[in-house]
């Protein structure tokens, strides 16, 4: 948002206003301004934000149309321009996140077992699906030694182009 | 979260989760990571999956203004042929014989077939006809192998398909009480993978395993002559229990452009004209609908508010050879009989005047004034024809936008006292002027209608019906036409193809409408999966879903989204490249000091303005364009990094710009021009090539230009030109990229030899 610092609010307000339109359009099959509320997750986390499942929850409670599974932009736009003003859900620090992942490497090995991450994965927190889990495995683990360095992992996710 | 370092416990094999009598930090904290990195990893597949999207809708956007650029380039063909037969002088050529073949005697006897000797040196199937088991058999065995099949037999295929076709019906009705179950097919699009490998899982044709195949076999893949040869063999061993529907891509026009007639050209040097013919005539023949039970309807395309299945029975269907081909009485939609009739008698003319003023108009007009031209003139046509039309709110027609202003046809200057009459018009050819004889009387245009809105319709989410002008023809129908026309045959379900999706399948209109796709991989590796449906009697379908991989390792989604959005972007930049001009009059009109920056939105209001492409463009812009420190976007780095290989030497942006946009228009074109495919042209059919298409396109180029083009082309001593080098050269060079069927079909492409 480096365009932002040199403009006034208003411009301001405009450009965020229009970065939730972009990314809530490439969701908008339909072309009339309705979501699905499956989607939502995605298009918070697409701007740059890092919610965590009670928080989504939490969001879309506030916008959904009674559970229609839709959500229409008129309500989604002013809750999520509170949220990117406010910066409600900011990112997590990449040194946060290697603490977290020294937790769960509880001998200190500098990596993590797949069933290790797996147990956590699943069985913690808010926990992924097989699918998710899949998913995780196959993108994170070393192809060699199929474990996951979690350090080279924060690193190579990390990268984030835009926004 | 105080603790930086985790702590070691006393043994290596317990883990304290949920003990609570141990007092370290565990349960709580160790919740507290996995809930940070659940977040984390989400977040990232999350983007992950925007990046996807986006993807997904350049190629989409791309794909479908291609088509329109088509529907240009047909009227273009349409006003050729209508008006001319010839086009250098030398007889009739490859252009009248493709695209308006008199009925050959050939063809419609076993002679032409029989006559051509197959050699001793021949090592592929030999087909017996009647076909049998193992001469499919052979053919699978044949094609998996990369053979060929002898002209010979692709000719005598044919020509049985044909002869067989004939006799169908527009619609065919199939029953599931003889049989386990149906299964239904959607585009395959030359992926002879895909075909194979639905043919693995699911069983070969037979009696217990009936098939339906929902068009679209032809274009964009390397093997469409393969996938419609094992098709129509199937179909003539089990003609009760194989069908084929026709797709908007079983068209020569469209053949044309995406790839089928050069695909046939290339493996038939010699034959590639009949076949060619038979291939129109037997794409024309195919049935348009199938029907299941009397309750699922399965079309390429859609629906339209027009459509009737009682009226659609009835036409005679092999008459719309091509959808693109506009009716020929919509010429009176071009004003040519209109003006000539209603306009005085006496035309003010002089030789010199209808070349030189239509060069000298083309001049003052850009592409985006010539693009609202054409918007005006396809609601002039609907408008002037809304009465010979029956009262539809949707209006399918494919007018010619451009053939209007292009040609100034001036009637045969008669007496003043006599009534005026037409016997022929004065059309103006490159330098000079042509007697042609009026068109034929028109063909009937609500019967066309039925026909391309069965073949190029999209279900949309609104209600209504409305022209596709994405697609640039058939229409966009809603829920409410869906319903209404279900209930009005009785039936429960429309299954049909035509649109690439992610999962080889997708519901629509409240589950009353199936898509259903059967290539898989269509835009780049790991792009979508293809798909089939399986109906039994009691009419519920299933979904088998595969996709063809080239590696046996499972690509994680970053793989592919990569791989895509790498594909995506390529073509993006093309596209920029390609309206370079264009846009930077669109970017200098916001920067009016010259500073080389505009900010973020304008930069996108540029861009979605001249490429007219529905995308989210500041969420692609960093892939597209620099920023500078302030936050404002360097326009001019939208057209780096092109790669190696463009040179521009004596020739202006302009000329290299408009090779570079048409450059699968100019192959087609001069592909025609070369009738003996030898890859070469003379200098003098080359300019003129260049003049007609200039001429249709209203670019406006003056002779020393191309003469120069020409000279700085490396030709042979005697006069030709290599256009394969020439293309070369004023193309973007990629790295070789196999995957991509529209590039490596360019790339990959040898001399003819």
């Amino acid at each position: 948002m480096a365009e932002s610092n040199n403009q006034s609010a208003e411009t301001k307000l405009s450009d965020v206003h229009k970065r939730i339109k972009a990314a809530f359009e490439t969701f908008d099959n339909a072309a009339n301004n309705t979501v699905d509320v499956r989607e939502i997750g995605t298009i918070i986390y697409s701007l740059g934000c890092f919610p965590s499942q009670a928080d989504l929850h939490d969001f879309i409670a506030e916008v959904e149309e009674d559970h229609s599974g839709y959500i229409h932009l008129d309500r989604f736009l002013p809750a999520m321009t509170k949220v990117l003003l406010e910066h409600k859900f900011p990112p997590i620090p990449k040194d946060l996140l290697l603490q977290a992942f020294e937790v769960l490497d509880k001998d200190n090995k500098g990596y993590l077992e797949p069933e290790e991450l797996t147990k956590y994965m699943t069985q913690e927190g808010e926990p992924f699906t097989q699918e998710e889990m899949e998913e995780m495995l196959t993108g994170l683990a070393d192809h060699e030694r199929n474990v996951i360095y979690y350090k080279d992992v924060i690193n190579q996710l990390a990268i984030d182009p835009d926004m | 979260m105080g603790c930086g370092t985790s702590v070691a416990t006393e043994t290596q094999g317990k883990r304290v989760e949920r003990d609570e009598a141990v007092q370290t930090p565990g349960p709580a904290l160790t919740m507290k990571a996995a809930v940070l990195i659940q977040r984390w990893y989400r977040r990232y597949m999350a983007r992950l999956e925007m990046r996807r999207r986006y993807t997904w809708n350049i190629f989409q956007s791309i794909e479908y203004a291609g088509e329109q650029d088509q529907l240009q380039l047909s009227s273009f063909f349409s006003f050729m042929l209508d008006n001319f037969t010839q086009l250098n002088g030398n007889g009739p050529d490859l252009i009248s014989q493709l695209l308006d073949p008199v009925v050959d005697p050939w063809l419609d006897r076993e002679i032409c077939y029989s006559l051509i000797l197959v050699p001793e040196s021949y090592s592929g199937p030999r087909l017996s006809f009647p076909l049998s088991v193992s001469d499919t058999n052979a053919l699978l065995a044949a094609f998996k192998e990369q053979q060929t099949l002898h002209a010979r037999y692709v000719l005598q295929l044919l020509y049985e398909t044909k002869k067989l076709l004939k006799q169908m019906p527009n619609i065919i009705h199939l029953s599931t009480s003889y049989t386990k179950e149906i299964t239904i097919c959607g585009d395959l699009h030359g992926r002879l993978d895909d075909l194979l490998l639905i043919f693995y899982k699911n069983g070969l044709p037979s009696a217990e395993t009936p098939y339906v195949f929902n068009g679209d076999f032809v274009d964009r893949g390397k093997k469409s002559v393969e996938v419609v040869i094992l098709l129509f063999a199937y179909l003539l061993l089990y003609p009760d229990n194989m069908h084929l529907n026709r797709g908007n891509h079983e068209d020569y026009i469209m053949n044309l452009r995406y790839g089928f007639t050069k695909e046939v050209m290339q493996k038939y040097k010699t034959h590639g004209q009949e076949i060619l013919q038979l291939f129109q005539d037997v794409f024309s023949l195919l049935p348009v609908a199938t029907v299941i039970d009397g309750k699922i309807l399965i079309v390429h395309g859609g629906i339209s508010d027009q459509t009737n299945l009682d009226f659609l029975s009835s036409i005679e269907r092999h008459k719309v050879k091509s959808a693109l081909r506009f009716p020929k009485r919509s010429l009176e939609q071009l004003d040519i009989g209109q003006s000539c009739r209603l306009t005085k008698r006496l035309r003010l003319t002089d030789g010199s005047r209808p070349s030189s003023s239509r060069s000298h108009s083309k001049n003052q007009r850009t592409q985006n004034q010539r693009k609202r031209r054409c918007g005006l003139s396809r609601q002039d046509s609907v408008a002037s024809t809304s009465s010979s039309l029956s009262s539809s709110s949707s209006s399918s027609s494919l007018c010619s936008p451009r053939t209007p202003s292009c040609i100034s046809p001036r009637p045969c200057p008669s007496s003043p006292s006599i009534p005026y009459s037409i016997n022929v018009l004065q059309v103006p050819f490159l330098d000079s002027l042509t007697s042609v004889p009026l068109p034929s009387p028109p063909q009937n245009e609500q019967e066309w209608k039925q026909i391309v809105d069965v073949l190029w319709s999209d279900p949309k989410i609104q209600e209504g019906c409305s022209p596709n002008t994405f697609r640039g023809g058939g229409c966009y129908f809603g829920p409410d036409v869906t319903q209404r026309l279900l209930l009005q045959h009785g039936l429960q379900l429309l299954i049909r193809s035509h649109e690439c999706k992610q999962e080889g399948y997708e519901l629509c209109h409240g589950g009353q409408v199936i898509t259903i796709f059967s290539a898989s991989n269509y835009y780049e590796e790991g792009s979508n999966r293809g798909a089939y449906i399986k109906v039994g009697r009691e009419l519920v379908p299933r979904f088998y879903q595969y996709q063809v991989s080239r590696t046996t390792r499972k690509l994680t989604l970053t793989q592919r989204v990569r791989a895509a959005e790498g594909s995506a972007l390529r073509a993006l930049k093309e596209k920029l490249f390609a309206h370079r001009s264009e846009l930077m009059c669109g970017f200098q009109e916001y920067d009016q000091n010259y500073t080389g920056r505009v900010s973020v939105s304008e930069w996108a209001l540029v861009l979605e303005a001249v490429l007219r492409l529905d995308l989210p463009w500041r969420t692609l812009r960093p892939h597209l364009a620099r920023l500078a420190p302030d936050g404002s976007v360097e326009y001019q780095s939208c057209f780096e990094d092109m790669g190696p290989g463009i040179p521009l030497p004596q020739v202006t942006s302009n000329l290299a710009e408009t090779l570079f946009r048409y450059r699968t228009d100019i192959e087609i074109i001069f592909n025609i021009i070369d009738k003996d495919h030898s890859g070469l042209i003379s200098i003098e059919e080359f300019r003129h090539t260049w003049r007609l298409f200039s001429a249709h396109l209203g670019v406006a180029i003056d002779d020393s230009a191309i003469d120069d083009l020409a000279r700085s082309i490396d030709f042979n001593k005697d006069g030709s030109i290599d256009f394969t080098e020439f293309l070369e050269a004023f193309r973007v060079v990629h790295k070789l990229d196999s995957k991509d069927p529209h590039l490596s079909e360019k790339m990959s492409r040898k001399k003819y030899s």
